[in-house]
């Protein structure tokens, strides 16, 4: 089957010529790129990458296939796809189906067979830009279509990715009661926390304080989410009451981001990001090194964290950005990292179970 | 934590000689662990006896010893330098073994050395079957059903109760050795008894055969602090049951998703922590292709032949690291080399996929068993970096040097469809190759599945090169099928065959580079690969980096395989390092990832890729090298000077024409002529009746041995008209194109030079001479230097022709010269306008740096500006012999019988004051165990006899039971020796198979005038030798020399250890 010219436009007016797969169209996104060798299937469904052309560094690209099991969430949020080769003829004993019917079913629109170390070189040097892709003809109308790319921004990313209704988690026998607060979670925080025998009560970002409070929760665990951490005013506002409330809390991600902001921390855009499962990341109590897994385009400047509210814990070895605070006044501590993995290595896992410990030594 | 204060002076134990399972890899990897110390201002005492490694160059320690690799060696060199530590873990399974020998003898705590890399507890867990079984099921690691046995009893009734087939793993052996899959009791008797034999400690593992699993191997990295990454994760394509060094192997995995990817990798990092492994660490995992089920395999706390693909395959330095981790540091406080400004604490990610293909012997071998499983039999490998598996597949297929540039073997194309289909089921060297002629017949994936259990992900990748084949064919050639086919790794020589149609719109190759980052990081370290795409990095390199220094291509020598070893490398290097002090740039071209070479800060700029016109024309057309290098990469190299003389390339030193004369025949003869210098009668042919007539014209015995060839392949000796028919016919199906050489067999002393020539002067560093007489490969004889037993006239014979030749040949750089002295003559037998198996070894022991010299002089120095003068330089003081190493017990059914056809893959060296001395140290070295006592089994042919006797002789004088076959017993007897005269293998028992049996023989003489077939007696002999681990001589000279040793009223421990920096 011949496969239809697909082109990549850039902010800075690079274009990039391959073939289309996944849905045909146009589409304006932010153009980051993810270093994972496997693990695609978890970043097309991770709530995160809402407004963003994902690029993948590794080459081949669907060789296992779709299964449902392993999505993070139900949807893909990706406004785009770019991948070196996707594989027609995935193996895996959980395959479904193939990542180009994956994609023409969520309406994703992809593109193959482009340099996509060139590209990825370009984001590292240039910093993170839009970007369109089109099956289209780019060349015609350079002018106007840079025009549109460049007018792109992210807007409304949490509102768009939280959940509607609150739903709860039974889990049989459990001691602790979470509420997660779905900022864009990924399935597997959930799946970690039913894990470590938490009911867990998933409740959307737009909630307010009090209905949080209503549920009594034991702790709270404040989930990942796409977008400027700084767009989200109301939810930072409830979180500097939650700082207050002193119930046992535990942020990944976004949520990382969004509690230094309620304390008075300021955020900033990285050059590239973080995305991918082999992050160095330094815990400083112990001066252990973990590999993480990645996965955010803002951090937290810990030159303005204020002394007494926290102290940095984890820092990135490559870098040194912050890579998670440990609270002084409150029983809160948040990573920049995942520790719920999916895509990337488990070794963090054990937060979890530090978050265990602090409630329970909060009951 | 920083460098340990408490660490001054460090033994480093390396491999030893070069043998199937453990090959150069430990050369590269004890090569970057001196360096890493020495970067640490560590002192440095190697002890190697391999003298054809780059870590026992003078550079690479303070003090090198070149002495057999034993505990009572150790021992004395450890109670003379009195080091603080030793490195255990870079030194393959030998340097292992024989350190944690030494801790648990409290040999290193009576001398105060501490062990680095790994202690005996680590190892235990690891090696011992039953401890690490123990330690897994402690941290709920699955095994597979299994149990530990030292009889043939126990493994028989454990083998009832788990069910055949079982796997047989003896333990700590090398590569495997001795294990197999056994499908009943039979079988398993066999492999059982065997193995418990060449298992030092006796015992093997019994396991339930898990063929058809998935085989995943990750690379893990763990420091004192407990800090632990993963370097790398491969994929063999063969499931369980092949050896993975037998396997082709992908990296990154490509068939597992993420949650399976992180099962495992957790597995390995749960595995490795519970060890307590510092350092670097192999775990193989086998994975039900259709659950989540997994069970470990095997785990290998040190590098291996895995951590050096894996290195090569990310970029990232394991031995190095393992190195620093083991004198105290942490991950965290060591750079990241390639990228210079990260840390070896990160995992390292990568953006295209690469393919390890073995390669194996089994062109020289044509009767040995080929089947694969878990006993490794490929002596060597390549390695192909490409963005597509496609890609990867072909370069890998055109770097192993079959003669092939797709899996288009032409002999298959002749079979049915049915041999085909029945041949899948052949678990053998040529399996790739079945596949996609099946393929090409229409057999599904899902049958070749069914049959193989290789997964379907790379049966769809094999079609998608079928089918593209079949699209080539078919036409027309588009520029877009030209670019997708170019994707796949299509040369543009197989596009235009396939197609019949000229390329109009061709394309060169862009270079990728090899970064450990997937490019999140700028990197400093020029390592490049090719693919067709839109960057040229390497052009952008290259641009940034404008200097004025002359740019040298120096060509690799490819896969380790029989007749071109780890010599060749040691000479790249070496030209790399002198083209630098020149101040020029040195550039390599290799596919070897096993090689010092293809480390990434060997050269200035690396470009890991085949060696094959096509290719190496698109480095050039990105380097526009000022000149190009092929003496040092053996046949390999050699064979691009033709095409590199077309395009107009400046050849630094001799030139095309002269490296043509010294190979063609006529004008050699010509040349010859001119000079005054006589050589054997030869001849040249094509066809058998030609051949048949040559031989009798030029007189019995006669050498037969097609041109252009290396190693002696398919060369013999014949003596009458059969063996030139049964010969010619297997050359002739071999390489058509090529014609056939036939040569009058003069039995006379066989003597090596390799010299120097700037065009006006020469330098001989050395004269070799060889202890058997012509007729045995040079690389499976045991050398001398200097020449013991030439006379001065003939000395200086040899010294005027090789004179006298390197001048007719206008040799610029290194030339090798074989001659055979006989009946006090001295003939030239062949010439080699090239490096050769002898260079690094005389380099260390004469101290001229021939290498170095030699690549001086191709960039216009004079040996007189050199300082090494010119003519013989003088001989030292010492004596070096070099004795070859086999594998014979890796390979089975191969006769193990000496000719002219090379079967060594490794060699030692013995060095000393006296001859005497230095033979003993290199028997000791080779594996001899130098028993003074027992039974010696003699079985020669009619000819040997007369001269075989007076060496019997001298055993029985020594006291060794003789034991002979009937008519060499008879022959015996008759001179008045007490011989038992033992039946042949088809006699009724007991016969010379039971005696060999029953552990009464140390040594087996043993020589035949027909071989190579296993059915035949001599062979039967030999092999069971082999089995038996029973040290079998088949040549009278070797004998001899061996007698002459054990005569020697001398044990090692007497002996005189020797520095190498001091001579």
């Amino acid at each position: 089957m011949e496969k239809k010219k697909a082109y990549l436009l850039l902010a800075n007016g690079q274009i990039f010529e391959g073939r289309s797969f996944g849905q045909e169209g146009t589409t304006i996104g932010e153009v980051v790129f993810t270093t994972g060798m496997t693990g695609y299937q978890e970043t097309l469904t991770d709530p995160s990458y809402f407004g963003q052309i994902a690029v993948q560094t590794f080459p081949l690209i669907g060789n296992y296939g779709i299964n449902h099991d392993d999505f993070e969430s139900e949807h893909c949020w990706l406004n785009g796809y770019i991948a070196r080769e996707y594989c027609e003829e995935p193996s895996n004993f959980r395959s479904e189906k193939t990542i180009d019917e994956f994609l023409k079913e969520q309406n994703v629109i992809g593109l193959c067979d482009i340099d996509t170390r060139e590209l990825t070189r370009v984001i590292r040097e240039d910093g993170v830009m839009n970007g369109m892709i089109t099956t289209e003809n780019v060349y015609e109308q350079k002018e106007q279509l840079l025009q549109q790319v460049r007018e792109f921004a992210i807007k409304d990313a949490v509102t768009t990715v939280t959940g509607k209704t609150v739903t709860e988690y039974p889990c049989p026998g459990s001691q602790y009661h979470v509420v997660l607060l779905d900022l864009g979670y990924k399935r597997n925080i959930l799946q970690k926390l039913l894990e470590v025998n938490c009911r867990v009560t998933v409740m959307p970002a737009t909630v307010t304080v009090e209905d949080i409070l209503a549920q009594k929760p034991d702790g709270i665990m404040l989930s990942n989410g796409p977008g400027n951490p700084e767009d989200n005013p109301e939810i930072i506002a409830n979180l500097q009451k939650l700082t207050v409330a002193k119930i046992p809390i535990f942020g990944i991600c976004l949520g990382h981001q969004l509690m230094a902001l309620a304390n008075g921390a300021k955020t900033y855009k990285l050059k590239y990001g973080h995305h991918g499962g082999n992050q160095p990341v330094k815990e400083v109590t112990s001066g252990k090194v973990y590999v993480t897994s990645q996965n955010h385009n803002y951090a937290v400047d810990e030159k303005t964290l204020p002394a007494n509210v926290g102290m940095i814990s984890h820092y990135n070895v490559n870098d040194k950005s912050c890579e998670g605070i440990q609270y002084l006044q409150a029983p809160i501590f948040t990573v920049q990292f995942h520790p719920e993995a999916c895509s990337g290595p488990q070794d963090t896992s054990c937060l979890f179970m530090k978050f265990i410990d602090m409630m329970k030594g909060d009951k | 934590m920083p460098l340990r204060s408490d660490i001054k002076k460090v033994l480093v134990i390396g491999s030893g000689p070069i043998v199937i399972g453990q090959a150069a890899e430990f050369d590269y990897a004890g090569t970057q662990a001196c360096r890493a110390l020495k970067e640490e201002g560590l002192e440095v005492v190697l002890v190697n006896s391999n003298p054809a490694t780059i870590m026992t160059d003078k550079v690479m320690a303070d003090k090198i010893y070149i002495e057999p690799l034993n505990l009572d060696v150790l021992k004395r060199i450890i109670a003379k330098e009195r080091p603080d530590s030793i490195l255990s873990t870079l030194g393959g399974q030998t340097g292992l073994t024989l350190s944690m020998q030494l801790a648990k003898e409290g040999y290193l705590d009576q001398y105060g050395v501490k062990l680095l890399g790994a202690n005996p507890e680590t190892i235990d867990k690891a090696e011992d079957r039953q401890i690490f079984k123990d330690t897994m099921t402690s941290i709920g690691e699955p095994c597979i059903p299994s149990k530990v046995v030292e009889t043939v009893e126990d493994a028989l009734a454990f083998a009832e109760e788990i069910h055949y087939p079982v796997i047989v793993r003896p333990a700590f052996t090398l590569g495997g050795s001795g294990g197999g899959i056994a499908y009943n009791e039979g079988e398993l008797h066999e492999i059982a008894t065997n193995g418990l034999r060449l298992s030092p400690i006796t015992q093997v593992l019994i396991e339930k055969n898990i063929s058809g699993w998935k085989e995943i191997e990750f690379e893990v990295i763990r420091d004192s602090k407990g800090n632990i990454i993963t370097v790398c994760s491969m994929e063999n394509m063969d499931p369980v049951g092949v050896h993975t060094g037998d396997s082709i192997v992908v990296a990154p995995a490509v068939t597992l998703t993420d949650r399976e990817y992180q099962m495992l990798r957790s597995a390995a990092l749960n595995i490795v922590s519970a060890l307590g492994v510092e350092g670097g660490c192999n775990c193989q995992f086998a994975l039900h292709p259709d659950s989540f089920k997994y069970a470990v395999i095997e785990v290998n706390p040190r590098v291996s032949r895995s951590s050096a693909l894996a290195s090569k395959a990310t970029g990232y330095p394991i031995a190095k690291v393992a190195t620093k981790i083991a004198v105290g540091y942490q991950l965290d406080e060591i750079l990241n080399a390639v990228t210079g400004n990260t840390y070896a604490c990160f995992e390292p990610t990568i953006d295209y996929i690469v393919v390890k293909f073995p390669r194996w012997p089994f062109d020289k071998f044509v009767y040995a068993k080929k089947t694969l499983g878990t006993q490794m039999k490929a002596t060597g490998e390549v390695m192909a970096i490409g963005t597509s598996f496609e890609q990867a597949m072909m370069k890998a297929i055109r770097s192993v040097e079959l003669g092939v540039d797709t899996f288009n073997l032409p002999k298959l194309s002749q079979m049915s469809d049915a041999s085909i289909v029945k041949l899948l089921e052949n678990c053998d060297d040529e399996r790739s190759f079945v596949i996609y002629e099946a393929l090409k017949r229409g057999v599904d994936v899902a049958t070749i599945h069914e049959i193989t259990k290789i997964d379907n992900w790379f049966l769809n990748k094999m079609k998608n090169l079928v089918d593209m084949e079949r699209k080539l064919t078919n036409g027309p050639l588009s520029e877009e099928l030209y670019l997708q086919a170019k994707k796949y790794g299509f040369l543009d020589k197989t596009i235009k065959q396939l197609s019949g149609e000229t390329i109009t719109f061709p394309r060169h190759a862009v270079y990728k580079m090899v970064d450990t980052c997937a490019a999140e990081f700028a990197a400093q370290t020029p390592y490049f690969y090719s693919t067709y795409d839109q960057q040229n990095e390497a052009a952008l390199h290259l641009a940034e980096n404008d200097n004025n220094r002359r740019k040298i291509l120096v060509f690799g020598s490819g896969p380790i395989r029989i007749g071109q070893g780890i010599e060749f490398d040691y000479c790249s290097v070496h030209c790399v390092w002198a083209l630098k002090e020149e101040g020029c740039e040195a550039i390599i071209i290799n596919n070897n990832p096993e090689t010092v070479s293809t480390d990434f800060d060997t050269s200035d700029r690396l470009y890991f890729d085949p060696l094959t016109p096509e290719d190496i024309d698109h480095v050039i057309e990105v380097e526009k090298p000022w000149g190009v290098i092929v003496q040092f990469g053996g046949q390999t190299a050699i064979k691009l000077t033709k095409h590199l003389e077309a395009k107009g390339v400046r050849i630094l030193g001799t030139s095309a024409a002269s490296i043509d004369a010294a190979e063609d025949r006529q004008s050699f003869d010509e040349l010859l002529n001119q000079c005054q210098i006589p050589r054997p009668e030869g001849k040249t042919v094509f066809h058998i009746a030609d051949a048949v007539a040559a031989a009798n014209e030029i007189g019995y015995p006669v050498l037969l041995r097609p041109s252009y060839v290396l190693g002696g392949q398919n060369m013999i000796i014949a003596y009458t008209d059969a063996d030139v028919e049964e010969y010619m016919a297997i050359i002739v199906a071999h390489n058509i194109e090529n014609p056939v050489l036939i040569d009058k067999y003069m039995m006379g002393i066989e003597v090596e030079v390799d010299a120097i020539c700037d065009g006006n002067d020469y330098l001989i560093p050395g004269i070799m001479e060889h202890i058997e007489r012509a007729g045995i490969h040079s690389g499976d004889s045991i050398s001398v230097y200097p020449a013991q037993s030439l006379s001065q006239k003939i000395k200086d014979t040899i010294i005027d022709y090789t004179g006298k030749l390197a001048k007719a040949l206008n040799v610029i750089g290194l030339v090798n010269i074989q001659y055979v002295v006989y009946q006090d003559n001295v003939y030239v037998i062949e010439v080699n306008p090239r490096s050769s198996r002898t260079v690094p070894y005389i380099s260390k022991v004469t101290n001229v740096p021939m290498v170095d010299l030699a690549t001086k002089i191709m960039l216009g120095k004079t040996l007189k500006e050199l300082g090494y003068g010119t003519g013989v330089y003088p001989e030292g003081d010492y004596v070096a012999v070099k004795v070859p190493v086999f594998s014979f017990e890796k390979l089975h059914a191969v006769d193990t019988h000496l000719g002219p056809e090379m079967k060594s893959t490794g060699e030692v060296l013995g060095i000393a004051k006296t001859f005497e001395e230095a033979l003993f140290k290199g028997l000791v070295a080779a594996g001899y165990k130098m028993k003074k006592q027992g039974g010696v089994l003699v079985s020669v042919r009619d000819n040997d006899k007369e001269e075989i006797y007076p060496i019997v002789k001298r055993m029985e004088e020594l006291g060794f039971d003789i034991y002979a076959t009937v008519g060499t017993a008879k022959f015996f007897t008759q001179r008045g020796m007490k011989v038992e005269a033992v039946g042949k293998v088809s006699d009724p028992k007991p016969n010379l198979i039971d005696l060999l049996e029953s552990g009464k023989v140390e040594y087996v003489i043993s020589t035949s005038t027909k071989g190579r077939k296993p059915a035949r007696e001599g062979v039967k002999i030999r092999r069971k030798a082999v089995e038996r681990s029973i040290a079998c001589l088949t040549a009278i000279d070797t004998a001899k020399a061996l007698v002459d040793s054990l005569s020697l009223d001398m044990s090692i421990n007497d002996m005189e250890l020797v520095d190498i920096t001091g001579i």
